[in-house]
């Protein structure tokens, strides 16, 4: 028999930077989100340089003062500018989504990898993971912030423990299916090792879905996080995020709205701009499910 | 009846289906033309990619709708042409007047709904009949399609029935309400082969019964013997030869024609000298047994998928394994390349038992024992180029990629692709180039035993004889034990030395191929030569 493919074929892999580009031109509303994300992570990055002041300097004459060409954002209660402190507020709410994001999804990878494949493990660590869903988590940030006080770190691992069994769930249902391989079953017939069939033959399986699921933790992940920094259980009140800035505002809500609307505005949009992208993505990585819709 | 006189039910003329422009070639069907009188079975053979499921869609109205148009031509039904059907006017046709049963009748059977339920939506849609007229026609057409005890049938769900049951009860629903053609579009292939002879003789019965108009499709050059008053040979969506069953399979007259009847292997073994190499593969009671916990306060259940095989098998020798499916053959085959652990016997190769060692020790001994799967489109990684998954295996046992690499295009010629075939990913080669990758691939471990599991089952027949010719050829090259595991029994008959007949994970009996074929012992042997299709055919 000859050879029926022809050689030119080799070129309809196009690279992943391209196919990444043709997703973006085909779908506006992706492009849309992708840019908003984009200015949001350089404005966090670059808050200093922004015109912006010391977020925690208080200025009498800015207090409650609407928004302004000298206070663009306008100030607060105490008279702290609130362009100043939206800007330093990304920071805080892009951090906890990423992180959050990318730790949930590298330990459930892990977890969830070890217990699809290795059945011994599976009933211990799938009831282990049921026991931690069980656990709400805004009732775990209050819990850790009374024993071991607000901080980044306490508010990022509330959020991220209840995270983690969903992403275990996901891996270890791919890895089931794709175990059931004839490739792996021919893999483990050529004596390659166990972390090797992980890592080759099903960890590319469970990549595209991971991605998708890493935008919807990390969203939810930034909209937990405000609503414990506005509940107070969150992030500490001297570093400004959007949640404690809406929980500081609200009293004086009747009279200086925009106290609460310009942070509520903000993680609106950059929740929104990381779920649009999800939903993109899910629809081109996973084209079952985006037929169907 | 009389049916020459009779007008055609189906009256194709110059039909062409033109594929999307993305597709490998123009039309899915070429100015195809044929007629199906009342009372006659059309069978349409072809490999995959003949156009031979597309007529059938056209003909339904069932093309996907903007991938695949009818361009030109007219298929007349009964004299009304469907291409210029309204849907409305199409839905009625549908049932009425042709009926279609698929290949896979649990995927085509709603999983919700019971079987009579089923049936009767037939009479729901398209008669007056009230609720319980319904019901009695229902249990009527159940009998009829010899269904048993079907008073308790007509409530069960699909899954509580078996597969050719199943297949009943989409005949039953086809033809309830008389339809003037009934589009059969593979029907027996997901079966095993005595459910497949039933099956076959049921759509004759029903057929010569109410007179009506058969258009089958089928690969199988077997079912054609067995139930064609004609055939319509198609290749790449033309028509390329048709006449009577007897003037196609006896005198074909076009070169194509001619190379898929001699594809179709023989139900007479060739001669085969006994073998005499040493014992390569040994199993000593060989038990694999599964447990189901039957739920809660339920006796466990027990299911002995293997119970004490025992086999031999020498180098350079070819032992099948045949058996319908459940019959233990495939389970045999993975506890013997591990891939399961059996439950109790021994597994010696070459004179150790590897039957219980623990996955540590037992690693070096891999290698000597390699398989090759059934589905080509799920044995290779499709994420790895060829050459990667090629010298995985070798690079375990501590070959450098170069070496490894090296005995990898040797190999490629060996099987017959290009050795640049190497850097390619498996969705650029049809199933038999993979089936050749996958030969290369177990190859590579230089292993002294082959288990080649169904390998050939999934490939047409012209490119079957190929992959079958290959690993013959790789047998006496590499001087391998090959254990066969296969549910047809004419390849069996062409490749094995010695073949072993399981049923319900019991070996039931065991023997030369020519000794076995010229004087099966068993009753179950013996009814499974009696159901092949087309035996009486090959034999002449």
């Amino acid at each position: 028999m000859s050879m029926t493919a022809s050689p030119s074929s080799v070129a309809d892999r196009p690279s992943r930077i391209r196919a990444l580009m043709d997703l973006f031109r085909h779908n506006p509303l992706m492009m849309l989100s992708a840019v908003i994300l984009l200015v949001l992570v350089l404005a966090a990055i670059f808050a200093p340089y922004l015109g912006t002041v010391d977020p925690r300097k208080i200025g009498v004459l800015r207090r409650m003062a609407p928004p302004s060409a000298q206070a663009w954002f306008g100030g607060d209660q105490l008279g702290r500018d609130l362009w100043t402190r939206a800007l330093y507020g990304a920071r805080v709410s892009l951090m906890v989504g990423s992180v959050v994001a990318v730790m949930s999804i590298s330990a459930g990878l892990l977890i969830g990898m070890v217990s699809g494949y290795l059945r011994a493990l599976d009933a211990v660590i799938m009831r282990i993971m049921d026991g931690l869903m069980s656990i709400p988590g805004i009732l775990l940030a209050i819990g850790l912030v009374s024993v071991s006080g607000a901080s980044f770190l306490t508010v990022t691992v509330a959020i991220m423990i209840p995270e983690i069994p969903r992403v275990v769930r996901l891996v270890r249902s791919i890895v089931l299916t794709v175990r059931e391989e004839p490739y792996v079953e021919a893999a483990i017939a050529v004596g390659t090792p166990v972390p090797l069939i992980l890592w080759r033959h099903i960890l590319p399986n469970c990549v595209p879905p991971l991605i998708v699921q890493a935008t919807y933790v990390a969203a939810s992940a930034m909209l937990t996080e405000a609503l414990l920094s506005f509940l107070g259980a969150g992030t500490p009140p001297e570093i400004p995020s959007w949640g404690n800035m809406m929980a500081e505002g609200r009293i004086v809500f009747p009279i200086a709205p925009w106290i609460v609307l310009i942070p509520g505005c903000t993680l609106a949009v950059a929740i929104l701009a990381v779920n649009v992208l999800g939903d993109g993505l899910r629809d081109r990585l996973d084209p079952k499910i985006a037929k169907r819709m | 009846m009389s049916e020459a006189s009779t007008h055609p039910v189906l009256d194709i003329s110059h039909l062409s289906v033109a594929l999307p422009a993305s597709g490998d070639r123009r039309h899915a069907v070429v100015d195809l033309s044929l007629t199906i009188k009342p009372g006659e079975i059309v069978c349409v053979v072809g490999e995959s990619g003949s156009g031979k499921s597309v007529t059938a869609q056209a003909i339904m109205g069932l093309l996907p709708k903007g991938q695949l148009v009818a361009e030109s031509g007219t298929i007349a039904l009964q004299g009304e042409d469907v291409l210029q059907a309204t849907p409305d006017r199409l839905r009625e046709l549908r049932g009425t007047r042709m009926a279609m049963i698929f290949q896979e009748p649990m995927t085509a059977l709603n999983p919700v709904l019971t079987v009579g339920d089923q049936i009767a939506e037939m009479l729901a849609i398209h008669t007056d009949l009230t609720a319980a007229q319904q019901r009695a026609r229902v249990l009527e057409m159940m009998q009829s399609v010899h269904l048993p005890d079907v008073e308790r049938m007509i409530d069960c769900y699909p899954h509580q029935l078996s597969g050719g049951q199943r297949q009943r009860i989409m005949i039953a629903q086809a033809l309830i309400l008389d339809p003037a053609l009934l589009i059969a579009d593979e029907p027996t292939t997901a079966l095993d082969v005595t459910t497949q002879a039933q099956i076959l003789k049921l759509i004759k019965e029903m057929q010569e019964r109410r007179g009506t108009g058969v258009l089958f499709i089928t690969h199988d050059f077997g079912v054609v013997a067995d139930i064609a008053d004609r055939v319509v040979v198609m290749q790449h969506g033309n028509l390329v030869e048709s006449g009577t069953r007897d003037e196609v399979l006896l005198s074909p007259k076009m070169p194509y024609t001619q190379m898929l009847i001699a594809s179709v292997p023989s139900l007479v073994p060739p001669h085969r000298e006994p073998v005499s190499g040493a014992v390569a593969l040994q199993t000593v009671n060989l038990s694999k047994t599964y447990q189901g916990t039957g739920g809660f306060l339920d006796k466990e259940r027990i299911v002995k998928a293997a119970d004490q095989v025992n086999l031999s098998l020498r180098r350079g020798e070819t032992l099948g394994v045949v058996g319908e499916s459940g019959s233990g053959k495939s389970t045999v085959a993975r506890c013997i390349a591990r891939l399961i652990d059996p439950s109790e016997g021994q597994i010696l190769l070459d004179g150790l038992d590897i039957a219980h060692l623990p996955e540590k020790t037992l690693r070096p001994h891999r290698r000597h024992v390699q398989v090759i799967f059934q589905d080509p489109f799920r044995s290779l990684n499709p994420r790895r180029t060829v050459g990667q998954s090629i010298i995985e295996g070798p690079m375990n046992f501590g070959l450098s990629e170069h070496e490894a690499l090296a005995r990898a295009r040797e190999l490629m010629g060996l099987v017959g692709l290009s050795p640049d075939a190497l850097s390619r990913f498996p969705h650029q080669f049809s199933g038999g180039q993979r089936q050749r990758i996958s030969i290369a691939r177990a190859l590579a471990m230089q292993p002294h035993v082959l288990i080649a599991d169904e390998a050939v089952s999934a490939l047409d027949v012209s490119v079957q004889a190929q992959v079958l010719a290959l690993l013959d050829d790789v047998r006496k090259r590499f001087d391998l034990a090959l254990l066969f595991i296969t549910h047809d029994l004419r390849v069996a008959a062409q490749i094995c030395d010695r073949i072993m007949v399981m049923q319900k994970g019991k070996v039931v009996e065991e023997g030369a191929t020519g000794t076995l074929f010229a004087n099966p012992q068993h009753p179950y042997t013996k009814s499974l030569f009696d159901a092949a299709p087309g035996h009486d055919f090959s034999k002449r």
